[in-house]
């Protein structure tokens, strides 16, 4: 089974990358894979047949129930076999439908052999996961096939509505299936249906989307509509997807589901009621067709309606007419739009009245015409009359309330089915005035090849309906499996002269008087014009959708920054600030703090206060710097060594980035803003402010637990094989962390690097004399003293940011600091001679450092793979260099390396993304 | 945790909070700033007080390891963050002489228009139109 779809999508996905040069013979390659499935599913029938189901599996993340389970019971087989078999000759008739020379012919193979394989994976599914990606997987490849023609904006705006009814369907079957799944506690298909669910509505519920998902894909009444749109397909994807298999997906679903009926009061009323009037409505629609192609589609419609009646109803008797109905339906409607086609391709038309008249070289069609079209009217011993049959016995036998009136209705639209199997016939080969009266002959009948294809399947819905006796047992089977019982009808060719046969006969008498009537019923027909079509509906509801996206995106993304902000911030703070008002237990109040503390803390919270609050935008910045100053002095007494030092180096390079920038920019802030906003934006604030203060004193107390970080200083050396955990803990337990966030930092610094730049007109390179003149200027502008400093103090900076690197791992100092070390060494340089000093400084630009940073802690981390370890496993030894004593070198060690580098290369970048560097991009 | 610090990290995320929800793209990320140093000492604040964290070096209370790692990875993101955004402000000023960040226009228009949609109107301008008869003479 794996094997199957597996072909599937590997055949599939080859054709659509091979381009054009295949041509037809793509088609080839399709019809082998159609053939391999129904040999397939032949070889699977006399084992399904005595009851066995084979299984199989791919696992896909256990842990959420998400599997590839696939099982083959018999109502599953008999669907491939359909799938194979149709698909084969549809394939066959594809390779002469499309002329020689049209584009694109590989990858619409390609997308018929996709769409076969999700429609194997959709029937054989045992996992409701596995049943919503197949399902949605012929949503998707039917999409593309309707538009084939993409050029037609008629195809685009068809194979748009077929998406979309069919996805919206799709969507509210998930929701089913999973209501279902949750349950009945497991995924598989046959046990939910087996399983006892609790009778409640959320069951209910899900029965209900399921049967939405299925109206909506089986184009019942109102979701219909997409299907007479999606007639814009060539005629091969109509004959597949929108005939045999695809459409009557929906119809498999609710066969499987139908056992369930016990749950959901409505179940039956709604299947027979919505099956019901597809078939009534589908059947006067395509009486009123002049395109015989979209005769068809409504004529499917309405056989697509009988087949959810009698599936859904979910008695044994019914579910065996629906089986037959099923196969012969893929059958003769399958030939038939083969037919159109060929007239379609042969003549140029296929709208009644325009057919011009064949000669005796179409009598292979005609016949193929004649034999399908009895089918579709249940002319006695063809498949069609076997289905027709039991459903009529079936209705007639008391299976449930109301049957009587089911039999009713099943009659009056079968009479239906016969009136336009005639129209199809007279208005293809009858006589009219219009065609007396044209001179135009057909073009001789086209070759074997085009023919055999609607020949076979034309011919195959005799041998079903003489041989229905041994049909029956698969269709038994499949009745049993579903869940069903056994059935007190059995399929069969004749079943003598009972009532079904005078029903039969009496819809048959009824189709004929009405075609004979024609003239006369028409008129009739034509007044139901002013009935609202499923398209307008289609239309009001799309209408309606855009109109609601419009008001909630003109609502909620208004354009404006502040707002955008206050309400993220509001959400944030008001929805935790109920829990904590509500739920919370109030802890009690800890200490004060110590003097000391305090006094560090009141000099850093009026700082922020100036900040907020000063005009001058440099003021600002100095202010925010004595902030983070102050926060390093925290992180000291807060006995956080390595942090201090990271603040205090981070704090100098901000400060420094941060003058690079506003001195471009006005040097006040202008009042801008309306007093009600001010207030509005004071109460939020203080909102915040005493959330934070709340929470954290309830956070704080409800600390019971001793922290995970024990642990980790426990396991420093042995694991870490370093004294200091801090550094331990960034590059080996939280190692992985350390990684996203130096990914982060090259991100930020690439973007802002990117930003920068944009303006300027050209790269700086260093053979351009630009350059040259701006290291002129700049070291005219040097100043003496500051020059001379920092040339000698350089050197002690990098070595210092060095011997943090290399001891971080057992003492105060690690990657990040030593890299911002070297980063404020380099801003020593800028300040003292301008950008030109920061590039001539090193061989290396600013992008080289920080990707060969991030690339070494990315290999660091993952090279352990490559030797069966895991992700960021560290290896380590023990070096004895001189003069220093005994080192211990770990692979945590290259890690940080990688991070210290990164970190220097985003200080260069934002060197290179402000600094100035030539003179004409000076204001 | 103390009563001071617990006020301290309140003060900064009000304080932070009033500058963001403003237009200059400057203030925006002083206030980012300040909202990062009230995370930083709510983070620190958090865990135990002691010595610093490294083994064997001095005996007595060693201080909590983890938020001090959280912190350091907080304080050079957010380094990160400010030189991006004084990136924006940069190129804003190339653009505009300013760092204001104005309403979005499209967005503003969006919020104003009441017309279906050019999506809906292709729709329904090349739906196939039904052709059905009113009378077919066979």
């Amino acid at each position: 089974m794996i094997g199957i779809l597996l072909l599937h999508l590997v055949a599939g996905t080859g054709l659509l990358v091979t381009g054009e040069r295949p041509g037809r013979r793509a088609f080839a390659v399709g019809a082998a894979v159609s053939i391999v499935t129904l040999v397939w599913g032949l070889v699977m029938v006399p084992s399904v047949r005595s009851g066995h189901i084979p299984t199989a599996a791919v696992e896909w993340v256990p842990g959420l129930d998400l599997n590839f389970d696939f099982a083959l019971d018999a109502m599953s087989l008999t669907m491939v076999l359909i799938v194979g078999a149709v698909g084969t000759l549809v394939f066959v008739y594809a390779g002469r439908y499309y002329d020689p020379g049209s584009h694109g012919l590989p990858w619409h193979s390609g997308l018929l052999v996709l769409f076969a394989g999700s429609m194997v994976g959709l029937v054989t599914a045992d996992n409701v996961y596995a049943l919503y990606v197949s399902w949605e997987g012929t949503t998707i490849t039917s999409y593309f096939l309707i538009g084939h023609n993409h050029e037609q904006a008629r195809a685009r705006a068809a194979a748009l509505q077929a998406l979309l009814t069919a996805a919206a369907g799709g969507f509210a079957m998930l929701g089913g299936l999973v209501l279902l799944a949750r349950a009945a506690g497991t995924p598989s298909l046959h046990a939910i249906v087996s399983s006892s669910l609790p009778e409640n509505t959320s069951t209910a519920v899900a029965l209900a989307l399921i049967l939405l998902g299925a109206f909506a894909k089986s184009a019942q009444y109102p979701f219909h509509s997409w299907l007479p749109g999606a007639m814009e397909a060539p005629t091969p994807v109509s004959a597949f997807l929108h005939s045999a298999t695809m459409v009557t997906a929906g119809v498999y679903l609710i066969a499987r589901f139908a056992p369930l009926y016990p749950y959901a009061p409505f179940w039956r009323p709604t299947v027979v009621i919505v099956g019901l009037t597809s078939m009534v409505f589908g059947g006067l629609r395509a009486l009123r067709q002049v395109d015989l192609k979209l005769l068809l589609a409504h004529g499917t419609v309405s056989q697509l309606g009988f087949m959810i009646v009698l599936f859904g109803v979910g008695t044994p008797e019914a579910t065996r007419a629906g089986w037959m109905l099923l196969v012969a339906h893929a059958a003769f409607k399958a030939a038939l739009f083969m037919v159109v086609g060929i007239v379609d391709h042969t003549t140029g038309t296929r709208r009644i009245g325009e057919i011009p008249r064949f000669d005796t070289s179409w009598r292979g069609v005609k016949i193929t015409t004649a034999l399908a079209l009895a089918s579709m009217a249940g002319v006695p011993l063809i498949a069609g009359f076997a289905a027709k049959e039991t459903a009529f016995g079936a209705f007639a036998r008391s299976g449930f309330d109301g049957h009587i009136a089911v039999l009713v209705g099943v009659v009056t639209a079968s009479a239906l089915t016969v009136t336009y199997a005639f129209r199809f016939w007279f208005g293809l080969f009858g006589t009219s005035r219009s065609r007396e009266t044209t001179t135009r002959r057909a073009p001789a009948a086209p070759g074997f090849r085009f023919v055999t294809p609607p020949a076979l399947l034309a011919v195959a819905g005799v041998v079903l309906g003489l041989g229905a006796k041994s049909l029956d047992s698969l269709a038994g089977v499949a009745g049993i499996e579903l869940g069903l019982g056994r059935s007190a009808l059995h399929l069969a060719p004749w079943h003598g002269f009972d009532l079904p046969l005078l029903l039969s006969m009496s819809t048959l008498a009824a189709g004929l008087g009405m075609a004979a009537g024609r003239r006369r019923i028409q008129p009739i027909l034509a007044r139901g014009a002013v009935v609202p079509t499923g398209d307008q509906a289609y239309l009001a509801a799309l209408r309606a959708l855009a109109w609601v996206a419009r008001r909630v995106t003109g609502v909620v993304q208004n354009g404006s920054l502040p707002v955008y902000a206050g309400v993220i911030l509001a959400t944030v703070f008001t929805a935790p600030g109920i829990a904590l008002l509500t739920r919370a237990e109030w802890p009690g109040w800890p200490r004060f703090g110590s003097p000391g503390e305090v006094a560090l803390l009141a000099l850093l919270c009026t700082a922020a206060t100036g900040a907020a609050v000063v005009r001058r935008r440099f003021g600002a910045a100095v202010l925010l710097s004595i902030v983070g100053y102050g926060m390093a002095g925290l992180f000291l007494l807060s006995g956080a060594p390595d942090l201090a030092l990271t603040q205090a180096t981070i704090e100098t390079l901000s400060t420094v980035v941060f003058v690079l920038v506003l001195r471009r920019l006005p040097k006040r802030f202008e009042h801008e803003f309306s007093p009600r906003r001010r207030i509005l934006r004071v109460l939020v604030s203080a909102l915040v402010a005493g959330f934070v203060f709340v929470f954290a004193l309830v956070a704080q107390g409800a600390l019971t637990l001793p922290p995970i970080s024990n642990e980790m200083v426990d396991r420093a050396v042995p694991d870490g094989h370093g004294h200091n955990v801090v550094n331990v803990i960034l590059v080996d337990f939280r190692g992985l962390d350390t990684l996203g966030e130096i990914t982060v930092l090259a991100a930020a610094a690439v973007g802002a690097a990117a930003l920068a730049r944009a303006g300027r007109r050209r790269p700086p390179r260093p053979d351009d004399p630009a350059v040259a003149a701006a290291a002129e200027i700049d070291r005219q502008r040097r100043i003496v003293f500051v020059d001379g400093t920092v040339h000698v103090i350089f050197p002690a900076i990098v070595m210092m940011s060095l011997w943090l690197l290399f001891a971080g791992h057992n003492q105060p100092g690690g990657g990040f600091v030593g890299g911002l070390l070297a980063g404020s060494a380099i801003g020593l340089r800028y300040v003292a001679g301008g950008a030109s000093a920061v590039r001539d400084q090193s061989r290396f630009r600013a992008w080289t450092v920080l990707g060969v940073g991030v690339g070494l802690a990315a290999l660091t981390a993952t090279l352990p793979l490559a030797f069966g370890g895991s992700v960021l496993e560290v290896a380590s030894t023990v070096l004895h260099p001189p003069l220093v004593g005994e080192i211990s070198v770990s692979s945590a060690l290259v890690f940080d390396l990688g991070v210290y580098l990164t970190v220097v290369g985003t200080v260069m970048m934002a060197f290179e993304a402000f600094g100035d560097d030539a003179p004409e991009t000076l204001p | 945790m103390t009563i001071a610090l617990d006020a301290c990290a309140a003060i900064l995320f009000g304080l932070g909070t009033y500058l963001v929800l403003q237009r200059k793209l400057s203030r925006i990320i002083i206030g980012l700033g300040l909202l990062t140093h009230g995370a930083n000492v709510l983070l620190i604040a958090s865990g135990r007080r002691g010595y610093p964290p490294i083994v064997g070096s001095v005996g007595g209370t060693m201080s909590d390891p983890l938020p001090q790692a959280l912190v350091l990875t907080a304080i050079v993101i957010s380094f990160a963050v400010t030189m991006f955004l004084l990136a924006l402000a940069y190129r804003s000023w190339q653009l505009t002489d300013d760092d204001e960040v104005a309403d979005d226009v499209a967005d503003r228009m969006i919020s104003r228009d009441t017309s279906p949609g050019e999506d809906v109107a292709d729709q329904e301008e090349s739906m196939p139109e039904p052709v059905e008869v009113e009378v077919e003479e066979l």
